[in-house]
This record gives structure tokens, C-alpha cells and sequence, in this order.
């Protein structure tokens, strides 16, 4: 025999010769796409970063400044709906750099034979969550592609804020023996999301936690500067971010299964569908990283608020085993918290 | 959680754990056989709390982890048929074939769909008559009953639109294997509870009056592997070969007679390709001859589409318990969930990728091997 570990085994297909949907899931394909078609044609010092917003300085002013595209299906949803999503997931993409949002744009892709009424609906819950941040919409753009060319209705998103005197926020800055603040139940949104496209019910009602977080992050930032960075745990879940949050520090991060708040109702769907409630989808929820002396105080300050009433310190940073997540499990054991390739798959059995 | 929760107990995890450590006086090499319980084991990282002396290895029981290259290359050729609507479990979707798998497939423009269910692509034939859909009926003894109610009430409805591409396998004739081989380790074995939920536990009788070896069927949960772990333990610290139920909340010793009899009556025995180990006599299910107007592999004319299986990676020495995922050179490195190179890395049930996923930081970097790769225990 020749070498015993040339493999001619199952061939390695490699996922570059066609998009597939795990491109778009947040987890390493999605990086891959990054690493490999967009930065290195883009080459911006500043989209390098990959934070969830740019900062860029402008006459002495830092200006946030983000897009995000909304393509969920179903549009309407308990909880919210397309339109009020594209609103905070915005607002909450300048949040996390700390920025106070100010101007949005918004950009429809119309399928020809979208009902007008949903188009008004979807538009007028977009108005009002607007007004309630309050964040202006103040330009945007319409196109209509034929029947099948989009699913019913996508929107797109820009928008700027500004980033308050004093105020840096990066991964960089994080270290070891910093801790980790939750501001709230995990899954919510994904497990919603999904129980209405799959017809799953429940004993008790779970709706989205679409919402926006600037509030939140004005009132963290007033009880602490000593905040490192912040991230709202979208697609991929706690998981990514965690795993992208320690790859770009450097560091290691532990987090204690116990400690993550985690409702019934996500938690009996996920054990159903074979899914990990730590890589469901997220849209009203922050993760912190913070100065250790500073996390009591910033606890406290998110349970003050509404959107931040469940917050949890949910682990801590550590200089072993940079780049990875580790979970303590309820029997006192440890596992990793891997980044997933693609999107979670329903298992067999 | 009810129902759940209680067996996730950590005080009552702890003292199981206390009595295998009191019970345990020497080294005992024991194998769960299924994908799931390997999920758990490496989920709740139950080796860390277990005495030096127990060595867990994990079996073949993990369906996408032992489906053959040609059913896959079968699955790709039919998906890819403009008329066809191709209905899968979501997990065999990222198993390379010989040069695709199903996602690229769908990218492609085929008309894949994810289903937790065959009624649910039952309802899509249904719904669209003018399409032929197919569902990719893999798995063993716990998904059989589904299937072959699916084609059972297709017949019944007279649905000329569906049919299933069969790939069913059967775990006691791999244990049988197993158990022959000249090279197996193994002294106890946790037996799956699902599969033994339909098929009762009559047949792993059979084994331990055969091979004089303890077989518990366990469950899924971590106090379930504990206590059939703690069960194996006792049965051979004390020199007895027994077979024990410790699922008994949904295995009984006969099992779902009325699930067995749907499945005998849609299916019948034959060999099958086990992907990374080989041809297995009677290991498997197909059609009857009845049913073969709900055979794809028949109506679409692709089962002379034969893939000669490589020489494996290791996988067909970690599917026999032979070897540990990290054992492998490229295990975390040139294979990884993202870019599989052999079967076991591809499921979350397969037990390198549970390994990649949940215990990678545990293992020893790229350990060498020194075994020969491919290792068929049956030749």
C-alpha cells in the first residue's frame, strides 16, 4: 500500500463553484465569501474590520454607518413583521457600535402580484418603528421584478448614526478575564420564525424579539464605559458571534449552559426539530463584553430596562484556548461551541 | 422541561457516575451503536466523567454516516430531472456523492426540498400531480415504519406520482459483524432505543446467546447513557451476559408489532452497501415486488449506477470502533464538517464530526496512525 493517508476517499466538494443557501447562514461559509470574494476585491481598511458597522470620522464627527438586507419569509409573523425587522436590525447593527441612529434609507424589491395590501401593511409597520426609535427614513428606492424573480417582497436597509464623544467599541479590545452579558432569552425569533413556516404550536405563545436596542445600549453605556464590544447575536445565533468575537480577539471564551436563559417554548421546539437553541436567530437581544469590575453595574443597568430585563452574565474570557468556545454543561463537563458550516439541519432521527 | 429534564439531572447524573467508579475494577472497552447516543455522549462530554478504566467507542448507527456513494450518486441523478421534486431529511443533503451532493444539486436548479417526514412529500405528490417526487428513504429500523406507511397509503390512494429511494439498513446483522470479527474490542454494547422501540429486543437476545456479550438498550438522554453504562458495568464486573432493557419508558421486548407488520409488508430483506465497512448479508430492506411501481430507483431506470467505494479514510476503522476520530491525520484539518472527506464527518451524528463539534479541544493534535486504512471486517 502507498501512503495510507492519501485519501481518495469521499471526495472534499468544495463550495465554490455555485452559491449554495449555507453561504448566507452566518456561519464559516458565509466567512469563506467574505475572505475570498469580497475583501480582497473591496480592499477597505475599514469594511476589513468586519464590525457590524463601519465608523467612519467625518470633520471631527464619528459617523456609524451600516446596511442590511430582509428577505424573511413568511413577511408576517408573530412579533413583527418584515418591515418593522428591517427597521431594527438596522438601528441595531449602529447600536452595537454604540452609535445613536439617525437616518435610514430603504430600498423594496417588489414581486410582480404582491397584493397592495400587504405592501401597505409591511410600510406602515416600518413607519411606526421608525417613529418609535425615533429614526428618520429619509430616502429610498422601488423595483419590481417578475413573477418569481424575488419571493413576494425583500427590503433593504442603510443607516447612519452618530458615535457620542469617547465612546470605542471593537473586538480588539477585549481580554482576558473580561465578562459576558446577555440581555435576554435566546431563540426566540428563529424558533417563531420557524413554528409559523413549519405550523408548529405551542402551549404557550412565543412571538419574535424584534425590537430595537439603542435604548438599551444608551443606558449600558451611561452605567459603564468599560464596555469592550457588543454584538446582536443575529443568524448563526450566540454561537457565531461568540466564535467570531474570539477569533478576531484572540481570546477564549467560556460560558456556563445554566447561566444562558432559554425559554420552554424554544427550548421543546429546538429538542423537537433537532436544532441547538444557541445558533437560532436573534433579533432584539445584545451579548457585551465587558471590563470585569464593570459587569455588576452594567447588569444591573440592563435589568433596568425593558429590553434587558432577563439580561445574564453568561461567561467569561479567557487567554486559554484562543479562538475557541467552550461550554460548561449542566453535569460539570465541557464541550465546544463550534462555528457551523452552513445552516442547522434537521437530523434524521 | 418535562419529560426532558429529569434526565439531564445533575445530582442524579453524579451518583450514576459515583456507582460506575465504585463498580468498575478493570478495563472495559463498551460501544454505543447509535449516531444519537454518540450526539449525547460528546454533547454532555460524558467520557470526562467517567473512570480511566471505561473506553467508549462508537458504532456504525448513524444512517447518512453508512449510506453508500452509490445510492448518493442514484439520489443526485434523479434530483437533477426537470419533473422531479426531490424530498429529503435535512442532514443528507451536505453527503458528497461521487461529485456532488443535493445542496449543490438545488443550486443547481433541482427542486430539493427538506422534509421532516415522508407524509409530508406524500402531501407534495398530492398537491402536484403533473410532478413526480421522491423521497430519499434512508435510515434504519426507526424510520422504516414512515416509509413504508408513506408507499403503503400511496398505493392505497393509487398515487402514480411517488415513490422512495430506498437505503434502509438494519443494525443486529452489523452487530453480528462486528461481534465475528477477529479484531473487535468491544465487551458491552449500549443497543439503540428507537430502532429496539419498533423492533423490540428479540433479536439482541439472540446475539448475547451467540457471542456471550451484555447488551443493554439505552436511551438518548445523559442519565439514560449513564445507567446503561452503569448496567453494562455490573453485568461484567460480575462475569454475566445478559441482554437488559433500560429504556423500558418506550422499549418493550416485542416492540411496535403493528409498525413491524406495515414495514414486512411493504419491505423485504436484502444486502446492503454499508459505506466505510462494506457488504452486509441481510442487512437492509427494499421494496417487494408488490411495491415496485414506488421504486425510483426503478422508475428512473438509474439502478445500474454503480460508485465503486474508494479505498475509505478511516472511517471504516472508526465505524467499527477501531479507531478514534482524532486518531486520524487530517480529522480537524483537511476534513472538517465544512469539507467532509469521509461519512462520519458529515452528520452531526457521525461520530467525527460529534468529535469535531463538541470535543475537538480535547483531542491530541494529529495523532499518527499506524493501522492500515482500509480494514473491511468482513474482507
Amino acid at each position: 500500500m502507498a501512503d495510507p493517508f492519501a485519501f481518495t476517499c469521499p471526495v472534499p466538494l468544495p463550495a465554490k463553484d455555485r452559491i449554495l443557501l449555507g453561504h448566507g447562514s452566518g456561519g464559516t461559509l458565509s466567512a469563506d465569501l467574505l475572505r475570498e470574494v469580497f475583501l480582497p476585491l473591496f480592499h477597505s481598511p475599514i469594511l476589513n474590520k468586519l464590525d457590524d458597522q463601519a465608523v467612519v470620522e467625518v470633520n471631527g464627527t464619528r459617523l456609524a454607518f451600516t446596511t442590511d438586507s430582509f428577505v424573511v419569509k413568511p413577511i408576517l409573523f408573530r412579533g413583527g413583521d418584515i418591515g418593522s425587522l428591517a427597521v431594527h436590525g438596522t438601528v441595531n447593527d449602529l447600536a452595537m457600535g454604540g452609535a445613536t441612529p439617525l437616518f435610514l434609507s430603504v430600498g423594496f424589491i417588489l414581486e410582480e402580484g404582491l397584493e397592495m395590501e400587504t405592501l401597505r401593511r409591511v410600510t406602515a409597520s416600518m413607519a411606526r418603528a421608525a417613529e418609535s426609535v425615533p429614526v428618520e427614513i429619509v430616502t429610498g428606492d422601488t423595483k419590481v421584478v417578475e413573477r418569481g424573480g424575488a419571493d413576494r417582497l425583500f427590503i433593504n436597509t442603510a443607516g447612519i448614526g452618530v458615535v457620542p464623544e469617547g465612546v470605542r467599541l471593537s473586538p480588539a479590545l477585549v481580554r482576558p478575564g473580561d465578562r459576558v452579558l446577555l440581555s435576554g432569552y435566546l431563540g426566540d425569533h428563529g424558533i417563531a420564525i420557524l413554528a409559523e413556516r413549519e405550523g408548529i404550536q405551542f402551549d404557550t405563545e412565543l412571538a419574535s424579539d424584534s425590537a430595537p436596542l439603542h435604548g438599551l445600549v444608551a443606558e449600558m453605556l451611561k452605567a459603564s464605559r468599560e464596555i469592550r464590544c457588543m454584538r446582536d447575536p443575529t443568524r448563526g445565533g450566540l454561537a457565531s458571534t461568540l466564535n467570531e468575537i474570539a477569533a478576531r480577539a484572540g481570546v477564549g471564551v467560556e460560558i456556563d449552559e445554566g447561566a444562558v436563559p432559554i425559554r420552554e417554548a424554544v427550548r421543546g421546539a429546538c429538542e423537537m426539530l433537532g436544532l441547538d437553541p444557541l445558533y437560532v436567530a436573534n433579533e432584539g437581544k445584545l451579548v457585551a463584553f465587558a471590563a470585569p469590575g464593570a459587569a455588576e453595574a452594567l447588569l444591573e443597568a440592563m435589568r433596568r430596562h425593558p429590553l434587558g430585563r432577563d439580561a445574564a452574565m453568561i461567561g467569561t474570557v479567557t487567554g486559554a484556548h484562543p479562538g475557541l468556545v467552550l461550554l460548561r454543561t449542566a453535569l460539570g463537563t465541557t464541550r465546544m461551541v463550534d462555528m457551523l458550516a452552513g445552516d442547522q439541519l434537521p437530523r434524521i432521527c | 422541561m418535562r419529560y426532558i429534564d429529569e434526565y439531564r439531572d445533575p445530582q442524579l447524573a453524579q451518583s450514576l457516575v459515583t456507582e460506575i467508579r465504585k463498580r468498575v475494577t478493570r478495563p472495559w472497552v463498551l460501544m454505543e451503536i447509535c449516531g444519537g447516543q454518540t450526539h449525547t455522549l460528546m454533547k454532555y462530554g460524558i467520557a470526562e466523567l467517567l473512570p480511566a478504566e471505561l473506553e467508549l467507542v462508537h458504532g456504525p448507527g448513524c444512517p447518512v454516516c453508512v449510506t453508500p456513494l452509490d445510492i448518493l450518486d442514484k439520489a443526485v441523478a434523479i434530483a437533477a430531472l426537470p419533473d422531479v421534486t426531490f424530498v429529503s431529511y435535512g442532514d443528507m443533503l451536505r453527503v458528497p456523492g461521487s461529485a456532488s451532493d443535493l445542496f449543490r444539486t438545488k443550486a443547481a436548479g433541482a427542486d430539493v426540498r427538506i422534509a421532516y417526514s415522508p407524509m409530508e412529500a406524500l402531501k407534495i405528490a398530492r398537491e402536484n400531480p403533473a410532478r413526480q417526487v421522491v423521497f430519499f428513504a434512508v435510515g434504519f429500523e426507526t424510520t422504516a415504519p414512515a416509509n413504508a406507511m408513506a408507499v403503503w397509503q400511496a398505493k392505497r390512494e393509487g398515487l402514480r406520482n411517488f415513490s422512495i429511494l430506498v437505503s434502509h439498513v438494519l443494525v443486529p446483522p452489523a452487530m453480528r459483524l462486528l461481534l465475528g470479527s477477529a479484531s473487535n474490542r468491544v465487551r458491552g454494547f449500549i443497543a439503540p432505543g428507537h430502532v429496539c422501540s419498533v423492533m423490540g429486543y428479540t433479536e439482541y437476545e439472540e446475539l448475547v446467546a451467540e457471542f456471550r456479550v451484555p447488551i443493554v438498550v439505552g436511551g438518548f438522554e445523559p442519565l439514560d447513557l449513564l445507567e446503561a453504562i452503569l448496567m453494562l458495568v455490573r453485568q461484567l464486573e460480575e462475569g454475566r451476559a445478559e441482554i437488559e432493557n433500560q429504556y423500558v419508558r418506550s422499549v418493550t421486548r416485542r416492540g411496535n408489532e403493528a409498525a413491524q407488520q406495515r414495514m414486512l409488508e411493504v419491505f423485504e430483506v436484502t444486502g446492503r452497501n454499508w459505506r466505510g465497512i462494506g457488504p452486509i448479508a441481510d442487512s437492509g430492506y427494499r421494496l417487494r415486488p408488490e411495491y415496485a411501481a414506488y421504486d425510483a430507483e426503478l422508475v428512473f431506470g438509474v439502478q445500474t449506477i454503480s460508485a465503486p467505494e474508494p479505498p475509505e479514510c478511516i472511517s471504516a476503522l472508526v465505524l467499527q470502533g477501531l479507531k478514534k476520530p482524532h486518531d486520524c491525520t487530517v480529522f480537524g484539518t483537511r476534513c472538517t464538517p465544512a469539507t467532509p472527506m469521509g461519512a462520519p464527518m458529515v452528520s452531526s451524528e457521525g461520530a467525527c464530526a460529534a468529535y469535531y463539534r463538541y470535543q475537538r479541544h480535547m483531542a491530541p493534535v494529529n495523532v499518527p496512525v499506524n493501522a492500515p486504512v482500509n480494514a473491511p471486517v468482513n474482507g
